[in-house]
């Protein structure tokens, strides 16, 4: 990489760095606006043309930075003759724009904004033509449709903006969807998404199967952005922008990134059929099409538009032809068209602020009146219809004499007619936008009196038409940038010479012919555009809202269909998908041999989990009554858990029966506010419809446990089993993995319980604040209550439990490391003890007595853990980070101590404090609802009746 | 043991779609409880079966001696396990809450955010 080339850098950054400025610098006003877009621009230039003399060599200039390398894409730029040619004319273009829009855009138009979108703009487009990786250029090309969705629509107020720039980022972006997945194709076959690999494997890539779907996507994104047919129909409602975004957009920029693509891509792509037919044909039709149109367009812009279309056809057929003199000829008419084009639109624009106009019915005889702008747009219009000494005919004689020897399908008379059917329709409409808009007799009728516009404005036009006339008359002057431009498309080392006189050629009669017949075409304009209004025709627009309206509509048919609101509907299709395609994977892929043999089966084991079975069916019949489900619940815990204990699972054990304890508790409570009435059955279709859905679920999984319970795996356990005396200090190893191993996860997972145990604690709140809260007050439970709120036997019984229940947990907690047990454990065994008192002396009672707050508990489990792994930063280890030692405190056995064990504090308290505060916040209900709270603990006197030594809550 | 242990997890998956499919949200919040125990198992088993070999190290070994219970889902169960039930916890309190304010616990009516008609 040499010293200059970081220049890349600069030129592709500069405009989006400039962005930046004017919207500042508009408070300094619109000169120092304009000048401040003016200078990033030019600074681009200028490194460019530093560039440029090392390109004119013949070298390519690249810059590369590593940007995520396990993609393949990489921020590389690549400057060669065909870059080159097209960031000159984009930087060089955006100068001249930007002086004319200066003078364009009107007081009430938002200057800063417009400078910015078009700096962005230009950024995107500039990255198009100097990427050197592919999937760069692609982020580039999405930036080009989205900047110019911001151009297009920048006159927010008017509808037609807005449309045009809506239907121009769908087409584009669509476009540019379909382009990506060619890209990708690309890079597949190549295996590299840099260019310069890409092009130098234009074999391989037309030899590969999937060379075609590659070539139809990308020819999609070329076509929709240069709008081929039929996808042409974006650009002419695009002109709702302002003038100088059309004359920027629709000759240098924007709808010439699909020519520059093609170009680019021209030596790895062309040279096949399905190359010629797809992108000549195509530019054929749109060439011919474009240019009908064109000719009864009244708009000035629309006429413009067109013949845009037009000639965007006549460039890609050239490139579709895939002869390197059609290169050659297409190079150079890019050049051509831009400088036409550009001024045209330009002057379009004048003649529009001028007389306030652009229709050609309300214009005419403006040569007296605006003569400068008569010279100018005479000119070009004369370029545009191939008028010899006028840069527009050498490359369209170029172009008739390849197309005079283009065979398609077998015939010769194919191309050659229809080009030259194109070459007089864009003589007829170049001949009417002289004729119509500046010829003639003047008018008292123009909108508005129209002059010449300030030198400010004429001057960017003024300039493109002197470079017209410049190439027109001497084109060896473009020789030099034509012939590296070309080279770079085709690859070949080729020496054009770029002449006025060929000699008589069939080129040449076909060249005077369309002269001619442009002329006399013009002359009965009249009664045709009279048979061409009255013909019927497809209009695009149409057809392209009846395609996004029927679009939405079956969206929001698919939505409403699966979307409707009940979440039965959503979980039937989630399982019967998730079924589906885990069969597909299933039965789709071979499944490897059975490795393990299946492990008996104890007599008494069997009767354990056939007891499961008939309890979890036992559930489904009897969901109807709700304390029999629970039971049921919890007799499927209860042997689940006892199944881990056969299972070597002892922690699980523990964990499961605790929580199995906390859940049954936690839904009596709430099932005392549930309604107690058997809720409506679902129909029987739908039931059935259920359980269909339902036995495929459970067979599908069974059938998985089933297959990888016989296979054996590679686990990474081995580690874990092998480490956890040596490395963590613990002989059970389940425990040391959750503190030591795996201590993020286990840090995420008890703040995961702790927010849930404060999000219950908050909704129990607002619902007890609530209207509901009333309601709860006002209903009457003393039914269904037994009249002993709190049975001597039990009161008595938790009380003394209490202590050993700690002790057990406490125990359990300090064993955890080394046997069965733990602070998640430890959390719920004491979480449960609590939850007794609760229930047995009711909840004034006990909460009189608790004096430490829920909440705070949470929150201080939380932070001994996280404090405890960052501990382990002071020791340079990384965060979690376990040590340990071993203490011997007679007479206590000797212990050890470890960092670890810390952490398993935090995790006890954050568990025992969110059971705790989801216990406790539904506990709170029964107080509002009416509980009654004893004054003594024992306070069931049988001999009283009534409440006497009662109080209410 | 496999045969047994797969009946046992595909019961529990059965039942508990099944009952989340019904538009009562407490027959809802059964099925939710069936299948947590559901996924744990079948993550539990996916560890392979073994009895009588918990993963603890003898007292003055390094090692385990012989082969013992795959420890590491074991470990992720346990989270899970508890996880599971804060989870529960929270859709049970949602489910009160959604009774207490709109009286009903069939979804099909809780319609607030998405009205039938939505005219």
């Amino acid at each position: 990489m040499s010293e200059s080339s970081h220049f890349l850098f600069l030129i592709a950054l500069l405009p989006f760095i400039g962005a930046l400025l004017p919207g500042l610098m508009i408070r300094a006003g619109r000169t120092a606006c304009a000048v401040f877009t003016a200078v990033p621009t030019a600074l681009a230039l200028i490194l460019l043309m530093m560039l440029a003399p090392a390109v004119m060599r013949g070298e390519v200039v690249q810059a590369e930075i590593e940007w995520l390398p396990q993609l393949g894409l990489s921020a590389s730029f690549f400057l060669d003759g065909l870059g080159l040619l097209f960031a000159t004319m984009i930087l060089g273009v955006g100068l001249l724009i930007t002086l004319y829009a200066r003078f364009y855009l009107s007081g009430d138009d938002p200057m800063g904004q417009f400078y910015t979108y078009l700096l962005l703009f230009q950024g995107a487009m500039l990255g198009i033509v100097i990427s050197g990786n592919i999937l760069l250029l692609l982020i580039f090309w999405e930036l080009t449709s989205l900047s110019s969705f911001l151009l297009i629509g920048y006159w927010k107020h008017l509808p037609e903006g807005r449309q045009g720039a809506r239907m121009a980022l769908a087409v584009t972006g669509a476009g540019g969807l379909a382009m990506i997945g060619g890209m990708l194709i690309l890079g597949d076959i190549v295996g590299s998404y840099e260019l310069v690999d890409i092009l130098a494997a234009g074999d391989a890539i037309r030899a590969s199967e999937w060379y075609l779907p590659a070539l139809i996507l990308i020819l999609l994104g070329a076509f929709t952005k240069s709008a081929q047919f039929p996808f042409h129909f974006w650009l002419p409602h695009a002109m709702a922008a302002p003038t100088p975004v059309s004359a920027y957009l629709h000759s240098a920029t924007m709808v010439k990134a699909g020519i520059f693509l093609m170009a680019r891509m021209w030596p790895v792509l062309s040279g096949t059929d399905a190359w010629f037919y797809i992108v000549a044909t195509t530019g054929l039709v749109t060439m011919v099409l474009g240019a009908v149109i064109a000719l009864f367009k009244d708009d000035l812009k629309a006429l413009l538009a067109f013949s845009t279309v037009s000639h965007l056809g006549l460039l890609t057929m050239l490139l579709g032809f895939g002869t390197q003199a059609a290169a050659v000829a297409a190079v150079f008419h890019i050049i051509n068209h831009l400088t036409f084009k550009a001024a045209l639109f330009m002057t379009a624009g004048i003649v529009d602020h001028e007389t306030h106009t652009r229709d050609i019915k309300r214009l005419g005889g403006l040569r007296h009146l605006m003569p400068i702008t008569f010279v100018i747009g005479t000119v070009t219009a004369l370029s545009m219809a191939g008028i010899p000494f006028f840069n527009g005919f050498l490359s369209k004689e170029m172009m008739l004499e390849e197309a005079s020897h283009t065979k398609w399908l077998g015939s010769y008379y194919v191309i050659p007619v229809f080009a030259t059917l194109g070459a007089l329709l864009s003589v007829a409409y170049s001949y009417r936008f002289i004729v119509h808009v500046f010829l003639g007799p003047e008018r008292d009728d123009y909108p508005h009196k129209p002059h010449d516009p300030p030198f400010g404005m004429w001057a960017a036009p003024a300039l493109l038409a002197v470079l017209v006339l410049v190439i027109g008359i001497m084109p060896v002057l473009a020789e030099a940038v034509v012939t590296v431009a070309a080279n770079a498309v085709t690859g070949a080392d080729l020496h054009p010479h770029l002449k006025i006189w060929h000699g008589v050629t069939p080129a040449l009669y076909m060249s005077v012919f369309a002269i001619i017949g442009g002329g006399v075409l013009l002359a009965v304009h009249a009664p045709l555009q009279r048979f061409w209004n009255a013909a019927p025709r497809p209009e695009a627009k149409e057809i392209f809202e009846w395609l996004v309206d029927s679009v939405a509509g079956l969206s929001r048919r698919i939505t409403d269909i699966s979307h409707n609101g009940a979440i039965s509907r959503y979980l039937a299709i989630f399982v019967v998908t998730s079924v589906a395609v885990g069969a597909a994977a299933f039965f789709g892929s071979g499944l490897a041999a059975p490795t393990r043999g299946l492990l008996s089966v104890p007599p008494v084991i069997a009767v354990g989990w056939f007891m499961l079975i008939v309890a979890t069916v036992s559930v489904v019949m009897m969901h109807h009554s709700r304390f029999r489900a629970l039971v049921l619940i919890g007799v499927i815990g209860l042997t689940i858990s006892a199944g881990f204990v056969y299972l070597s699972a002892p922690d699980l054990a523990l964990t499961q029966i605790s929580v199995e304890t906390v859940t049954i508790m936690l839904l009596l409570l709430a099932l005392h506010f549930l309604p107690k009435s058997t809720p409506k059955e679902s129909p029987l279709g739908l039931k059935i419809r259920d359980g269909v859905i339902a036995v495929l679920a459970g067979a599908g999984v069974a059938g998985l446990a089933y297959a990888f319970m016989l296979r054996d795996i590679g686990t990474i356990s081995d580690f874990h089993i092998a480490n956890s005396y040596e490395g963590g200090g613990g002989t059970n190893v389940v425990n040391v993995i959750l503190v030591d191993f795996r201590g993020y996860d286990t840090y995420g997972e008890i703040i995961v319980l702790g927010i849930a145990g404060l999000i219950i604690y908050a909704v129990m709140h607002a619902l007890l604040d609530g209207p509901a809260s009333r309601r709860l007050r006002n209903v009457d439970y003393s039914q269904d209550r037994s009249r002993d709120r709190h049975p001597l036997m039990m009161v008595v019984v938790t009380r003394v439990l209490m202590p050993l229940a700690a002790m057990v947990g406490l125990y359990i907690f300090l064993r955890g490391h080394n046997e069965p047990g733990g602070g998640f454990v430890a959390g719920l065994v004491i979480a449960i003890a609590l939850l007794m008192q609760y229930m047995a002396s009711g909840f004034a009672w006990t909460q009189a007595r608790q004096r430490i707050q829920y909440h705070a508990m949470i929150g201080t489990g939380v932070v001994i853990a996280g404090l405890t792994g960052i501990g382990s930063w002071l020791f340079g280890s990384p965060f979690l980070t376990s040590s340990y030692t071993y203490i011997h405190l007679p007479p206590i056995e000797e212990f050890e101590v470890a960092t670890a064990m810390l952490f398993d504090l935090g995790v006890f308290l954050t568990v025992l404090g969110a059971v705790m505060l989801m216990l406790y916040s539904l506990s709170r209900i029964a107080r509002y609802a009416g509980e009654t709270v004893n004054l003594e603990p024992m306070d069931y006197d049988p001999a009283k009746t009534g409440s006497g030594d009662r109080e209410e809550a | 043991m496999e045969v047994l242990l797969s009946l046992v997890v595909g019961a529990l998956v059965a039942a508990a779609i099944y009952l989340m499919l019904s538009r009562d949200l407490l027959r809802f919040l059964f099925g939710l409880i069936l299948i947590s125990n559901a996924a744990n198992l079948s993550i539990f088993v996916s560890g392979r079966l073994i009895s009588g070999a918990p993963p603890l190290i003898e007292k003055g070994q390094d090692f385990p001696v012989g082969e013992v219970a795959n420890a590491l889902p074991q470990a992720l169960v346990l989270t899970a396990i508890v996880i599971g039930f804060g989870l529960f916890a929270f859709a049970l309190v949602l489910t009160l809450r959604a009774y207490r304010s709109l009286g009903t616990l069939d979804t099909d009516e809780m319609r607030v955010a998405e009205p039938k008609d939505p005219s």
